[in-house]
């Protein structure tokens, strides 16, 4: 775990009951609400100080503006919804030009126009209404859907075997078999690691299981994996490893029950998914994770693992909401994960210590170049 | 709407806009934009006329901004390595750098709307500390190093013929990690964070692409691209670049600054009217030079500290006297000082346009500041004007005692961009 994790958890759990709703709208709105333009284009006026909206309202659906620049710098127009957010703009409209565009404005409600001379400021303000009932589509996108349950399936598949396999690893622990408990640490973690956003929003139990010495808060225990870690590799088993391990299996019991139970939803996964390689660029390609085994390439592939196995998931909503970007992160991930197996020895990885600089940075560009990718993939899935 | 419409609007992060399926209709200057469908009418201006705002440099134009413009302020200066195989990656690159590079030059977001404008759920496509700031002058200035022009991206019946490795210089203590580089990017601006926005927002379009290979900070402009402006010191306290081609100075700069169409023939001809960027990270040792007598400083450099005047003149401007004897009968301006070595009578007439700043990285680790000048130059042949020139001086410039080279790379910038060019058509063709 680091210490910066608390954001991504947040984000992963604090989302707006509007969010789910709009996280399940349909994918396919339809381009005839076009033909409905009412009352024609909406002629816009625009100088280098002033910006005339001939109409400022109209209803529910696709609006058409035409945007005439008669001043001498170059213009853009813009429509807000609340928030400053985009609904629509135009750039370019050098001095002279005139553009059309047409914006998709479903929703009643209050917007804004602005005319932005020169391309900077917040622009030329005015209020623009838009009248009559909503214009959105409603059809639940099944994809979506879809994508939660089998993730679910995919969280609970993991939890199950990271709960096997901490038995395991904690019978080595009581029995004094090191050298057995040494080999089994970095795989039995990495079904925690597929799944460290969903496990680590469980309060304490995410630094009870997986805190290191110097991030677990003041006044609490070092309790957990690392802990184990260091009595395994550093300290030799101290007379308290026993009980360590027996309060990491019944830490892990308890957090199994309750990530098997979590429900989650389409915008979770996305983020979950960009989250994971947060962890690997932040704890992972650091070699801060397991300071001492350093196995951190275990922890590594095991994220990665579970940001795609998120992606998949959404696979088939985002193959048709937005086919360029799944191309885009397969292309990536494909790079990234050639690259990992060239690290790869016998059954696991080579050992963090191992990696040269030049190793350090191969493998930090290559999941900067899967990441940016991933991190737009919840925006896609917010819009439905 | 359709999947192919949703597609556009959704990769331009901008809520729920629709664009109709009427085809898109290029801009007049830049490329067209991913927001809805526009269909242009009326006449059209080029963008650089419009482009009167105070405070801001004309990204397009025959020249690339940044080589004469008035040297601003601040530097902030990265080297990249492309890191994909595929042609077509790099070129889709340079052209939406282009759009983002532009837009920034007017002070404007990287993407329309790109620190909020996505709304809560998108990543916010400009990273926002430029949102309130005037841009300072920013320009943003391409170039291409000899290992683009490799195998890799089709480019070798391309490359210039100067534009190939420099040779090793006499002293030279080269880091590789700091030298070198497929592109090199230059953003000046007088503020330092418009600056570094700059970049770090080209350096977040190309990840995947490129990966960085180094960058430079600068503080302090060490050398004076007009007239109009006072010539700067460097971290010795010397005023530096007296002697400067400036922007006024035309025929100088067809002469010894421009690439001409006759230097790059056949496949190489993308470059004529460009220039050779040559950059040397000088490590400066200030805490043994602040230890050096007056008069040894200024018998290295020839010129007097206060004013900057050739040794044995009044004027910063006064042409250098290399005959003049002092009262000892040996030379006022001694042979082996800096503006001997390097003045254009002792080099065959060679001259570059210097455009470089100082810096302080931190400290060396050993007490000391990690301070100098990163040299930056620009010229019609890197392997005739700077090189010579930088084999004079390591050969028997006295300041090589207080200054090491530790960082090189040379860069083949591309001439500007016409109003419906982008960097990506520029370089494939």
């Amino acid at each position: 775990m680091t210490a910066r994790r608390s954001l991504p958890v947040a984000a992963l759990i604090a989302v707006p009951a509007a969010l789910a709703l709009s996280a399940c709208s349909a994918t396919t709105s339809s381009s005839d609400a076009g033909s409905g333009t009412s009352g024609g284009a909406i002629a816009v006026a625009a100088t280098d100080t002033t910006c005339e909206v001939a109409r400022a309202e109209a209803p529910a659906g696709q609006v058409e503006f035409t945007v005439t620049n008669s001043g001498s710098k170059i213009n853009e127009f813009y429509v807000y919804a609340e928030g400053d957010r985009i609904m629509g703009e135009v750039e370019n409209i050098t001095p002279g030009l005139t553009r059309t565009f047409h914006v998709e404005l479903a929703e009643p409600g209050t917007y804004e126009t602005a005319c932005k001379p020169g391309m900077v400021g917040d622009g030329i303000r005015a209020s623009f209404t838009v009248t009559g009932a909503s214009a959105a589509p409603k059809t639940t996108d099944e994809n979506l859907a879809a994508a939660t349950t089998e993730y679910q399936r995919y969280v609970a598949s993991q939890a199950d075997a990271f709960l096997a396999r901490t038995t395991e690893f904690v019978a080595l622990v009581k029995a004094g078999k090191v050298d057995e408990a040494k080999a089994l640490y970095p795989t039995a973690r990495s079904y925690w690691e597929r799944i460290e956003p969903v496990a680590e929003s469980f309060g304490d139990l995410d630094p009870k299981i997986d805190g290191r010495a110097e991030v677990v808060d003041e006044g609490m225990e070092f309790t957990g994996y690392h802990r184990l870690e260091r009595d395994l590799w550093e300290s030799g088993l101290q007379p308290d490893s026993a009980a360590m391990a027996d309060r990491l299996l019944a830490d892990v019991t308890e957090l199994v029950t309750k990530a098997k139970a979590v429900e989650l939803n389409p915008l979770q996964l996305a983020n979950g998914s960009k989250a994971l390689l947060d962890e690997i660029a932040t704890g992972k390609i650091t070699g801060e994770e397991e300071r001492y085994s350093h196995t951190d390439l275990w922890d590594f592939e095991a994220n990665f693992e579970g940001s795609k196995a998120a992606i998949a998931a959404l696979r088939p909503f985002l193959s048709s909401a937005d086919p360029a970007l799944v191309a885009t992160i397969d292309e990536r991930g494909k790079a990234l994960g050639d690259l990992l197996e060239t690290y790869r020895d016998g059954d696991g990885f080579v050992l963090y210590t191992d990696l040269t600089p030049d190793d350090v940075k191969k493998l930090t560009t290559a999941l900067d170049g899967f990441s940016e990718p991933v991190a737009t993939v919840a925006g896609v899935v917010a819009k439905g | 709407m359709n999947d192919s419409t949703r597609r556009a609007v959704l990769a331009s992060g901008a809520g729920v806009a629709v664009a109709s399926a009427a085809a898109t209709v290029a801009y007049a200057a830049r490329p067209a934009s991913a927001h809805g469908s526009v269909v242009g009418s009326g006449g059209s201006t080029d963008a650089t006329t419009a482009a009167t705002d105070a405070g801001t440099v004309p990204f397009r134009g025959a020249r690339q901004a940044g080589i004469t413009t008035p040297a601003q302020d601040r530097l902030h200066l990265v080297a990249l390595d492309v890191v994909t195989d595929d042609p077509a990656r790099l070129r889709d690159l340079l052209t939406r750098w282009t759009r983002a590079a532009e837009r920034m030059t007017y002070g404007a977001e990287a993407a329309p709307g790109g620190v909020v404008g996505g709304g809560p759920w998108n990543v916010p496509e400009d990273t926002g500390e430029a949102l309130d700031l005037a841009p300072g002058h920013l320009t943003v200035t391409i170039g291409y190093g000899p290992s683009l022009f490799d195998d890799r991206f089709g480019l070798a019946d391309r490359r210039p013929e100067a534009l190939r490795d420099l040779p090793a210089f006499m002293g030279d203590d080269l880091d590789p990690a700091t030298s070198g580089g497929d592109i090199v990017i230059q953003a000046c601006s007088d503020d330092p964070q418009v600056a570094v926005h700059a970049v770090r927002n080209l350096v977040r379009l190309g990840f995947g692409v490129v990966s960085v290979r180094w960058s430079q900070l600068g503080f302090g402009r060490t050398a004076s691209t007009s007239r109009a402006q006072v010539t700067p010191r460097n971290m010795f306290g010397f005023k530096d670049g007296t002697a400067n081609i400036t922007a006024e100075d035309t025929a100088a700069l067809d002469e010894h600054v421009w690439v001409a169409p006759v230097d790059v023939p056949g496949a190489a001809a993308w470059m004529a009217g460009g220039s050779y960027l040559v950059a040397r990270r000088i490590r400066m040792h200030i805490e043994v030079w602040d230890r050096t007598p007056l008069m040894e400083q200024e018998q290295i450099f020839g010129r007097d500290k206060k004013v900057g005047a050739p040794l044995g003149d009044a004027d910063e401007f006064d042409e250098p006297d290399f005959a003049r004897l002092g009262t000892d009968g040996q030379p006022r301006i001694p042979a082996t000082s800096h503006i001997q070595l390097a003045h254009p009578t002792r080099l065959g007439g060679v001259r570059i346009l210097r455009r470089g700043y100082n810096f302080t990285d931190g400290t060396d680790g050993q007490g000391h500041l990690d301070a100098g000048l990163f040299f930056i130059a620009f010229m019609r042949d890197a392997h005739r004007q700077f090189v010579p020139m930088q084999r004079a001086l390591a050969r028997a410039d006295v300041l090589n005692e207080y200054i090491e080279h530790t960082g090189s790379a040379l860069f083949a910038c591309p001439p500007g961009l016409g109003p419906e060019d982008d960097w990506g058509t520029q370089l494939f063709g």
